[in-house]
């Protein structure tokens, strides 16, 4: 018991982590029709951030999360304005060129800092464990999963009350339209990179706390999952994200377990190709 | 005018009236879709296009809207996932200060449009095409534009909205020039004082709706049809008149005096 416990909180703090990095790369994705092979840079980005303030610059831990995830933030705003958006009438050389940062960044965070993991500053509140059904959880879990529920409320609200939400919803379904009524897109482009990009950033600084230490190639595997989850809960939905995030998580967590480690990877291969059968527009077929 | 083989659109130069409604006419394929797809900046295009003098030809799509352009695409442009209200507030637009600033007039679009007022809380996706219609134009009519284009309003609709629909657009033109692309002629007869055909992705003939539409030999040349057998509410090819492609520029010029 204690170990189906144990299994399902960490597999939906995986599924917790992998909902911060998809969240952004859905909602790109279906208003944009970006596949912004960056992402993953943008979370290495915010956890070597939060690292590098919570020790070399010797900030709290609770300031350096907000550091790394607003050094993110920046990040993602400079790739849209300065990358993606010379190249809209270019969508191949935009998904190059998305690889080509995917490629670069991890290269430069191992020429500054080394290609070894970089133990990751946890605070004395974080660091401990929780008794939860008898089973030992460390509170790390609890984080992420706290995290990536307060993110998925935000973005509903956001898509739901405000006006740019409201922009963002239509845009997924056809962009000229919006322009049509007199709406300048190109905003909501920049503002949805921004969320999506404090969103990996905060990913990569929690990751941080789940994985004990940060490498250069922590976001491009998690990338890797991220767009399985994308493609599962359908492209542009956060809400399908969300659930695609916790199944793939709780699924890889126990098939590494009971079965072989790298079966579990596996294991989320079969599922995205067993739920892309079954329902090929994915579990909601539609947004928020 | 530079002349391409790639142009779906060659010299396409054409007026629209001040007042009341200009028709667009012209076969499938003539490229009337293109031409407003052009004037709205959703293809690229190159020419003039003047609209109360100034000139809009070189800005980009959402520009073009607000220099007072409310348009109606073809395909009525609705976003199925949104509600009827959520559609109509996306297109209220923050008209920056001055004299033509003004408050999105709901009024007037539930006036006319009553069933939308009723649908509100409805996804614009599972209305009828004749309410999505309604939506379409109900977006036209909320901001204080200076000209209104509907690209075939009345396409795939019963007789009984078709004329609610024109009744709706008799009643814009009043206040606002209406550059209506329309294949039923009956209706075109009913609305429009002036129009511009097209052929081929030429203005093949401009001038006077009722004096064409009265010379049969006219009609049926440029039109296809006989005057005396109007194409009212029957069935019609669903074939849409755009030939766009993507290397194509249309080369418009067309002028909407104030």
């Amino acid at each position: 018991m204690d170990t189906v416990v144990l299994l399902s909180c960490t597999g939906l703090g995986l599924g917790a982590l992998y909902f911060l990095v998809a969240s952004g790369l859905s909602l790109i994705f279906g208003l944009m029709d970006v596949l912004n092979f960056a992402h993953g840079a943008l979370l290495s980005i915010g956890a070597y951030a939060t690292w590098w303030a919570g020790t070399e610059a010797g900030f709290s831990f609770w300031l350096a999360v907000p550091f790394g995830t607003l050094v993110g933030t920046a990040a993602a705003v400079m790739l849209e304005l300065f990358l993606i958006r010379p190249l809209y009438s270019r969508p191949r050389d935009q998904i190059l060129a998305t690889v080509g940062v995917g490629l670069a960044v991890p290269a430069l965070l191992m020429g500054i800092w080394g290609a070894d993991a970089r133990p990751f500053p946890q605070p004395a509140l974080l660091a401990g464990t929780w008794h939860v059904l008898g089973a030992t959880v460390p509170v790390n879990r609890f984080v992420l999963l706290a995290a990536a529920a307060l993110l998925l409320l935000t973005l509903r609200l956001f898509l739901a009350r405000t006006r740019y939400g409201l922009i963002v919803r239509a845009g997924v379904e056809d962009r000229a339209m919006v322009t049509a009524l007199g709406i300048d897109v190109r905003r909501a482009f920049t503002l949805v990179f921004a969320i999506g990009g404090a969103a990996a950033a905060l990913g990569g600084a929690l990751g941080g706390l789940y994985f004990g230490s940060v490498n250069p190639g922590q976001g491009t595997s998690l990338l890797i999952f991220a767009f399985v989850v994308v493609v599962m809960g359908g492209m542009g939905s956060v809400t399908g994200a969300a659930a695609a995030s916790a199944g793939v998580g709780l699924v890889q967590q126990f098939a590494n377990y009971y079965t072989g480690t790298g079966l579990g990877d596996l294991s989320v291969v079969v599922l995205l190709a067993v739920l892309l059968l079954v329902r090929p527009r994915g579990l909601t077929g539609r947004l928020a | 005018m530079v002349i391409d083989g790639l142009h779906i659109l060659h010299g396409v130069d054409f007026d629209v009236a001040s007042a009341g409604v200009t028709a667009l006419l012209g076969r499938n394929g003539a490229g009337k879709t293109t031409t407003v797809k052009a004037v709205m900046g959703l293809v690229p295009r190159t020419g003039s296009i003047r609209l109360s003098g100034a000139e809009i030809s070189s800005l980009s799509t959402h520009l073009v809207v607000r220099h007072g352009i409310g348009y109606a695409p073809e395909d009525r442009g609705i976003f199925a996932g949104l509600t009827v209200a959520e559609n109509l507030r996306l297109a209220e637009r923050e008209v920056r200060g001055g004299a033509e600033a003004g408050e999105p007039n709901y009024a007037l679009v539930h006036e006319l449009f009553p069933e939308l007022k009723a649908r509100a809380g409805q996804l614009a996706g599972t209305l009828s095409g004749g309410q999505q219609q309604m939506v379409a134009i109900g977006r036209t009519l909320l901001n204080r534009n200076r000209l209104i284009i509907a690209d075939e309003p009345t396409k795939g609709l019963a007789p009984k909205i078709v004329s609610e629909v024109a009744e709706v657009l008799a009643r814009a033109a009043e206040a606002v020039p209406v550059l209506l692309v329309e294949q039923n002629l009956a209706l075109v007869r009913r609305l429009a004082g002036t129009c511009a055909v097209l052929a081929d992705g030429r203005t093949a003939h401009r001038g006077d709706t009722a004096e064409l539409l009265a010379d049969e030999e006219a009609a049926r040349r440029l039109l296809g049809v006989g005057s005396r057998h109007p194409l009212a509410g029957g069935p019609r090819s669903s074939s849409t008149s755009s030939a766009a492609s993507p290397a194509a520029t249309p080369v418009v010029t067309t002028e909407v005096r104030p």
